[in-house]
């Protein structure tokens, strides 16, 4: 049962990790859920969830995997039946297999007993942990027959029902909050000084080598730990991003606001970019994009933010544009092709969701720049992606037999 | 050794338990929440109830993971040469313990508080996981073990500001603070404000989550922010009623000019009857 919660967790792309799981256990096993199901709630997850944008995707695997259930899960007995044969997945990657820390579990075991046998002694129902019924199943120590009384106030709630309000909703990382959020995802964006070339003064090493020196001036250099990272950030503007309007000003916002990035230009477009980028796009003003084009080089990163929804002309098509009284000599899918030869450091960020990803100038454009969503894990994975690092969220595992997977450690 | 609360600092339950399952299972303990929900308080609070001495260690962008154990102090050994002034052969007198380092080094357990964490470079938790993990750190300079004889108890607070790396997540108790309900809340102005009128509290609580709760404000008003907005208002001798029509001081509460814009705007908009 209790390896089926972390199958369960693991199914729904909680990646619980063994040592958080063993944590877990000695955790109950030390008589912190107290038989209680609404401690349980918040415990295993302070135990097995670090980030509060997984939540609720706990929260709603916690009241699935509870429901109906909690009637007849007992606490004691599964803990003394997995100590008995503790069990850990059996398809833990190489690097988890090592994390697994040295545990004596036989003295776990013992604590657990003993503990057991001094509630079966004294039968208070006060501090002990094991509820007033004795050695009580989950559930059924209280007068409320599914469950236990979830933080003090309230009343009558049950931990299922606590975590089938879903109050985290708001922090997943499937949805975008806000700038500070972008900004966080932005600072990752960094590209530290790749020569290797000592050419910069390091202050504090050579005070600090000077006076082990004697006080004999000892000049220590280093590599500059200056962020070089330069971005470009193209943005549509106006007709169907206007529902975006508020995210895409996020976005900018937070982008403006990053102080490390050696340079920051930014200009906008209207569905496509194609001779001229624009810094004002109501007044109509800009520059040609061919001149914006020799002022970046591979260095730089471009961001393009739109929802690549267009008619398939404004694409393929010379005179494609949609702009009255400008006319593209260059279609602009040769536009952005050459923004890509120019810098191979580019993403393409889509408000849009992804089902409709499908349509066929965005299924274009997906041919020239890797596409994400314009949401926090998107916006995390393109980070990523820039940076021409593997991508760090953690892939959703589908749901595997519980049964099939066991392995005794 | 039991957590539970003191007079001046009101935690939730589950709160209360974490916090016990982080000092019993000796793991550090991985705050989150909006800013203003207390997460330096509670160190403070652990501290004045359990008797046990805090230390605190605020983490700056320029802070080395290696600052917290100790520091080489090469200069005032230098100074100390050329001056004459001390035994500048004991190289232990020139290190100087950081606040993990003291708290290893010390017979009785300690508190130490890893104030915003995020602040630090990327790399900044890695670097402090062995330490962490073993609760000992070597000397280069003397060659010197120091291994925790009271292993302290870790509380470290993240404000969000850069993501911290998993494998130091893997090693934490985690509670993220909610934002205080209405109700809760009612009881941390209370705190503060014991004889608070319970006219302008309900007053001010309406307001306050009004405002809260309006999208496009850039920075939410948090709890610190609410008891100053209540101290403000009771100096001044403003009744309920003004709070509504008025809303006062609102500088005290929003930081940012748009805000403060916004709200009045939003304020300032008819309420239609069923909204």
């Amino acid at each position: 049962m209790f390896v089926d919660f972390l199958y369960h967790l693991r199914g729904h792309g909680i990646r619980v990790t063994p040592t958080e799981w063993l944590a877990l256990m000695e955790a109950l096993a030390r008589g912190h859920a107290r038989a209680s199901l609404g401690v349980f709630y918040h415990l295993a997850r302070a135990m097995v969830v670090k980030r509060e944008s997984l939540f609720d995707t706990y929260d709603r695997a916690f009241a699935e995997f509870f429901e109906g259930v909690d009637r007849q899960f007992d606490l004691t007995d599964e803990l003394l039946s997995w100590l008995s044969n503790p069990q850990l997945p059996r398809e833990l990657t190489e690097a988890e297999r090592e994390q697994i820390p040295h545990m004596d579990l036989e003295t776990l075991h013992e604590q657990f007993e003993k503990r057991l046998a001094e509630q079966k002694e004294r039968h208070d129902g006060g501090r002990h942990w094991v509820g007033t019924g004795g050695v009580s199943p989950f559930g059924n120590g209280g007068s409320n027959p599914q469950g236990i009384r979830v933080g003090g106030s309230g009343g009558g709630r049950t931990a299922v029902k606590v975590a089938g309000d879903r109050r985290y909703r708001n922090l997943r990382s499937d949805i975008v909050l806000d700038t500070r959020q972008m900004g966080s995802a932005l600072r990752r964006l960094r590209r530290l000084s790749s020569d290797d070339q000592a050419h910069e003064l390091d202050l504090e090493k050579t005070i600090d080598q000077s006076a082990r020196n004697g006080g004999e001036i000892e000049i220590v250099m280093g590599p500059p730990r200056r962020n070089r990272l330069r971005v470009l950030l193209l943005m549509d503007v106006g007709g169907s991003m206007d529902p975006h309007a508020a995210l895409c000003e996020k976005l900018f916002s937070a982008a403006h606001a990053s102080t490390h990035f050696k340079a920051f230009k930014h200009y906008y477009f209207h569905n496509c970019p194609y001779e001229r980028l624009y810094s004002d796009m109501s007044q109509l003003k800009g520059r040609p994009t061919a001149e914006v084009l020799k002022e970046v080089d591979e260095r730089w990163c471009v961001i393009l933010v739109g929802d690549a929804y267009m008619h398939p002309y404004e694409l393929t098509q010379r005179g494609g544009i949609i702009n009255y009284g400008a006319r593209n000599e260059e279609t602009g899918l040769q536009w952005l092709q050459r923004l890509r030869q120019r810098c191979p450091a580019s993403v393409w960020l889509n408000p849009e969701s992804e089902r409709v990803w499908g349509a066929p100038t965005i299924k274009t454009v997906r041919t020239v720049f890797p596409m994400f969503p314009l949401t926090l894990d998107g916006l995390t994975e393109a980070v990523d992606t820039l940076r021409g690092a593997k991508p760090n969220v953690a892939t959703k595992e589908q749901p595997v037999d519980p049964m099939a997977a066991f392995r005794s450690l | 050794m039991r957590f539970s609360g003191t007079s001046t600092y009101i935690t939730s339950p589950e709160l209360r338990d974490i916090v016990n399952v982080a000092i019993d299972l000796q793991k550090p303990l991985l705050m989150k929440g909006e800013p203003g929900t207390g997460k330096t308080r509670l160190a403070e609070a652990i501290a004045e109830d359990l008797g046990l001495e805090l230390l605190v260690w605020n983490i700056k962008s320029t802070t080395k993971a290696r600052d917290g154990l100790y520091v080489y102090d090469t200069v005032a050994r230098l100074n100390d040469a050329r001056f004459g002034d001390g035994d500048v052969r004991n190289i232990r007198a020139y290190i100087k313990h950081g606040p993990l380092g003291r708290a290893f080094a010390s017979d009785k357990r300690m508190i130490v508080l890893i104030d915003e964490i995020d602040k630090a470079d990327l790399e900044f938790p890695n670097d402090l996981l062995h330490e962490l993990d073993r609760m000992s750190f070597l000397v280069d300079e003397t060659g010197e073990t120091i291994t925790a004889r009271e292993r302290p108890i870790v509380i470290i607070t993240s404000n969000n500001e850069k993501e911290l790396p998993d494998a130091f997540l893997r090693r934490c108790v985690f509670h993220f603070i909610d934002f205080p309900t209405p109700d809760f809340m009612r009881d941390i102005v209370h705190v503060h404000h014991p004889d608070v009128e319970k006219a302008l509290l309900d007053e001010v609580l309406t307001r306050f989550f009004w405002i809260r709760d309006l999208p496009e404000l850039r920075k939410r008003p948090s709890t610190s922010e609410l008891v100053d907005w209540i101290a403000a208002l009771r100096r001044a001798g403003i009744s309920a009623e003004r709070i509504t029509s008025e809303l006062p001081f609102l500088g005290v509460l929003l930081k940012r000019e748009t805000d403060v814009e916004l709200v009045k705007r939003a304020a300032s908009r008819p309420r239609r009857p069923g909204f």
